[in-house]
């Protein structure tokens, strides 16, 4: 099987994830519950599996990440946990929905007030109209660091000015990009980025994350056990046990953190650059087949990952994802994609597009092979 | 049971600064180990560096140095 549904998730990982994902069935107990020697394994390759983040993520404080199931499990907490009644919030057509649904919650039922910075024809937005929404009650902009519709990457160095300039929150969903671009909180200024383990830092399913900038109060979404200070009837007020009640899944983070230790001393730099020559080789490869539509700005150097989104003809998305997985063997992902305002902006709101994207693991030759593929389609 | 004998005990808010207090003191040859945190500092869970008493001065200065966080620090007298 030729695998092309890498922004969904990176089905083929680093060895090493699966044998500390072994290794941690076989041996760890559970962290922070206890002092002897597997509890503590536990607690340690946690720990260090924060260090890495906050690292990667360019966090000042190890103990401000928090780990999380998902990526829209870490944006709930974020979005739910930190706005108020009457805030305004500064949001992007470019989100998924585990962005704009938790904030159509607060606007139905919070007084919450939102407002969109648009994007065109092409996915693209205008960086101006982010200052041009704010309001004097605004509070936030949450954004998503690139689209998982067109790969196209929102620049976080000019929003996060914005919002640093304007004295707001920026809430950034690095869904998409966490492990294949650079982000740092610092300089982009943001207050809480929101991971996901499995994409791009080639973890296990079941992982993920926020790193949240010192002095940012997140309430916590659920109280339980954490390990420590049982007779308190509250809640544990520091981070990361604040918003960590319950056990870990410690077993999915050892095989995360061994994917960190890949993504180190294989380095970001480097995937990167596979990525896009292999995402630029299939662009090229199906840009001017007669009938194909791609969506997305690929001039050379602009900022994207590495996703190709295109449409044959007036053809169902569906069903050109499902000739491409029966008859060529190829995985890629059609319909919506979760990503309903960039459908709308793009006008594929009917037909849904079918998505491309490729990984370290991918190869030319795979990417021939659906080269190969969708011209015939294309051809009828 | 071992012996009964004196000890210094540092607590600490959350475990994750326990981990980095034992990270800390592993990677510059502080001595202790992590225990389960004794009721004579408060009862319930949670995890506690136990060291020796003598080390409370040079142990507190390089903790202070370092920026790592603790909650309470006490001599007990601890079996082990």
């Amino acid at each position: 099987m030729i695998y092309l549904d890498n922004a969904a998730t990176t089905q083929k990982k680093p060895q090493c994830v699966a044998d500390a994902l072994l290794e941690a069935l076989n041996t760890m107990g559970n962290g922070g519950r206890g002092a002897h020697g597997t509890a503590l394994k536990a607690s340690r390759a946690i720990y260090d599996a924060r260090r890495k983040i906050a690292q990667l993520m360019h966090c000042s404080r190890a103990d401000h990440v928090v780990f999380t199931c998902n990526s829209t499990e870490a944006l709930n907490i974020a979005i739910r946990g930190i706005l108020n009644p009457g805030d305004h919030v500064i949001s992007t057509d470019l989100e998924h929905n585990s962005v704009l649904r938790p904030l159509y919650e607060l606007e139905a039922h919070h007084n919450v007030a939102l407002s969109f910075v648009s994007a065109n024809r092409q996915g693209l937005v205008d960086y101006d109209d982010f200052e041009k929404l704010i309001r004097p009650e605004t509070r936030a902009i949450v954004c998503t660091h690139a689209s998982n519709l067109t790969g196209e990457i929102l620049d976080l160095y000019k929003i996060g000015e914005i919002a640093h300039k304007h004295n707001l929150l920026l809430l950034v969903d690095a869904s998409q990009t966490a492990g294949c671009v650079d982000i740092d909180m610092e300089a982009m200024h943001i207050d809480v980025v929101c991971f996901t383990g499995h994409k791009g830092l080639y973890g296990p399913q079941g992982t993920g994350g926020l790193c949240i900038r010192e002095g940012v109060e997140i309430r916590p979404f659920k109280l339980g056990g954490t390990g420590i200070h049982s007779y308190s009837k509250t809640q544990p007020e520091e981070y990361p046990t604040r918003l960590e009640a319950g056990t870990l899944n410690s077993h999915g983070i050892m095989g995360l953190s061994a994917a960190l230790d890949f993504l180190q001393e294989t380095g970001i730099d480097t995937i990167y650059a596979k990525e896009h020559e292999l995402m630029m080789r299939f662009y090229n490869g199906v840009v001017n087949i007669p009938g194909v539509t791609v969506y997305g700005d690929f001039t050379p150097g602009h900022p994207r990952t590495a996703v190709v989104t295109l449409n044959i003809r007036d053809y169902d998305s569906s069903a050109v994802s499902d000739e491409l997985a029966e008859c060529y063997d190829i995985a890629t992902r059609p319909g919506a994609h979760c990503a309903p305002r960039m459908h709308y902006a793009l006008g594929t709101q009917d037909q849904g597009a079918v998505r491309f994207s490729f990984s370290w693991f991918s190869t030319e030759e795979e990417v021939d092979a659906a080269i190969t593929a969708v011209k015939e389609i294309a051809e009828g | 049971m071992r012996q009964k004998k004196p000890a210094l005990v540092v607590t600490f808010a959350a475990t994750s600064d326990a981990m980095a207090m034992e990270r800390y003191c592993t990677e510059h040859n502080l001595p202790g180990r992590l225990i389960p945190i004794p009721r004579e500092i408060h009862a319930g869970c949670g995890l506690a560096w136990k060291t020796e008493p003598e080390e409370k001065e040079a142990f507190t200065k390089s903790l202070e140095e370092a920026g790592i966080r603790w909650e309470d620090m006490a001599v007990l007298e601890l079996w082990g």
